[in-house]
C-alpha cells in the first residue's frame, strides 16, 4: 500500500480505501485539527523529519500532503 | 524546597534565556532536581562553560526566540538528541522603559517580537514536541507589570499581559495532550533588568514591597520548578505571583 495513504488512515482512523488525493483537510469529521496533529505527528516519525509550521497549515489535502513532503526529500 | 532531589530524573527540559538571572538560576534548579536542562542563548558560545558547571548533562541551544527559523532549529535539535521534550521554561525577555509618548514603533516591535512572539514561537514547538512524550509543562515568565501595570511600562506590560493571554488559551487548548501552562509573574527582581535603575527610583521600588526586599531570581526559579513539576500535575492555566506582596 502507498506509505503516505498508510500513514494517513491510521492517523485519521480511516479505512485506506476512504484515503483519496483529493480528501481535504476539515471536509470529514475524522480530519479535524486534532487529527491534523496527530497526523503530523505520524509523518515526522515515519520520515524522520520535522514539518515547519508553514507546511502543517498548508496540509490542505492528501495531494497537497504528497506535494510538501517532497519538499523534505521524503518520498511519498 | 519540598521537591525530592530525584523529583525530575529523566526529564528533558529547555530554558530559554538562560545566560543570567531567572532563566540560570532556573536551569540550575531544574538541574539540581534531576532534569536533563537545555540552556537557550542567543550567542553562540557562551553558555558552554555554565552547562559544564551545572552538569547533569546539561547542554546549550543557541538560538534567537525572535527568529522563527531558528527557534525550529533548536527544537529540532533537541528532538534528534533527546526525543522528547518535557519542560519549557519561557524565559528570555527584554524590558524597556519608555514614556508612551516616546515609545518608538521600533522599541514596541522589539519588545513583543521577544516577549510574546517569542513565547508563541517556542511553545508552539515545543507543545509539538512534549505532545509526542505524552506531555509536559510549559512554564511562561510574565511579570507583575502585565497583571497591574506600571508608568513607563505601557510597551512591556502589553507584552507580559499578553503572556498571560497566551497562557490562558494554550492551558485550555494543550490540556487534553497533558501540557499543563502556567505563568508566573516576578515583581521586583534583583537581576540586571532593575540594576541600571537610577538610584531614587530603586529606592522608591523597594518600598514598595510588603516583604521589604527585592526577590531573588531563585525566588522565581523554585515557583518555576515547582509548576514544571508533577507536585504541580493538577495546575495549570494559572498566573502565579512571585513578589513578596509588591504593591506599586
Amino acid at each position: 500500500m502507498d506509505k503516505l495513504v498508510e500513514i494517513v488512515a491510521k492517523s485519521l482512523m480511516l479505512p485506506a480505501e476512504k484515503i483519496t488525493e483529493e480528501l481535504k483537510y476539515n471536509s470529514i469529521p475524522e480530519w479535524d485539527s486534532v487529527a491534523h496533529m496527530a497526523l503530523v505527528t505520524e509523518l515526522e516519525d515515519a520520515y524522520g523529519i520535522m514539518l515547519e509550521t508553514d507546511d502543517i497549515v498548508g496540509m490542505s489535502s492528501v495531494a497537497k500532503i504528497r506535494e510538501i513532503l517532497s519538499k523534505y526529500d521524503a518520498a511519498a | 524546597m519540598m521537591l525530592r532531589p530525584d523529583a525530575l530524573e529523566g526529564r528533558i527540559a529547555l530554558v530559554t534565556g538562560a545566560g543570567r538571572g531567572i532563566g540560570l538560576a532556573t536551569a540550575k534548579m531544574l538541574a539540581e532536581a534531576g532534569a536533563t536542562v537545555w540552556l537557550n542563548a542567543r550567542t553562540v558560545g557562551s553558555l558552554e562553560q555554565t552547562c559544564a558547571e551545572i552538569g547533569n548533562g546539561a547542554r546549550a541551544v543557541y538560538f534567537d526566540v525572535t527568529d522563527p527559523a531558528a527557534v525550529r532549529e533548536g527544537f529540532v535539535t533537541i528532538q534528534k538528541e533527546c526525543k522528547k521534550l518535557d519542560i519549557l521554561v519561557n524565559n528570555a525577555g527584554i524590558l524597556r522603559d519608555a514614556v508612551i509618548e516616546m515609545a518608538s514603533v521600533e522599541l514596541m516591535d522589539d519588545i513583543w517580537r521577544t516577549n510574546l512572539r517569542g513565547v508563541l514561537l517556542c511553545a508552539q514547538y515545543g507543545a509539538r514536541l512534549m505532545a509526542r512524550a505524552g506531555g509536559g509543562s510549559i512554564v511562561n515568565v510574565a511579570s507583575y507589570i502585565g497583571r497591574f501595570g506600571n508608568t513607563g511600562q505601557a510597551v512591556y506590560g502589553a507584552s507580559k499581559a499578553g503572556v498571560i493571554g497566551a497562557t490562558l488559551s494554550l492551558a485550555k487548548e494543550l490540556a487534553a495532550r497533558q501540557i499543563r501552562v502556567n505563568a508566573v509573574a516576578p515583581g521586583v527582581i534583583d537581576t540586571d533588568m532593575i540594576a541600571d535603575l537610577p538610584a531614587d527610583k530603586r529606592e522608591k521600588l523597594l518600598g514598595s514591597i510588603g516583604m521589604g526586599r527585592p526577590g531573588t531570581a531563585e525566588d522565581v526559579a523554585k515557583l518555576i520548578t515547582f509548576l514544571a513539576s508533577d507536585m504541580a500535575g493538577y495546575v495549570t492555566g494559572q498566573v502565579v505571583g512571585v513578589d513578596g506582596g509588591l504593591v506599586i
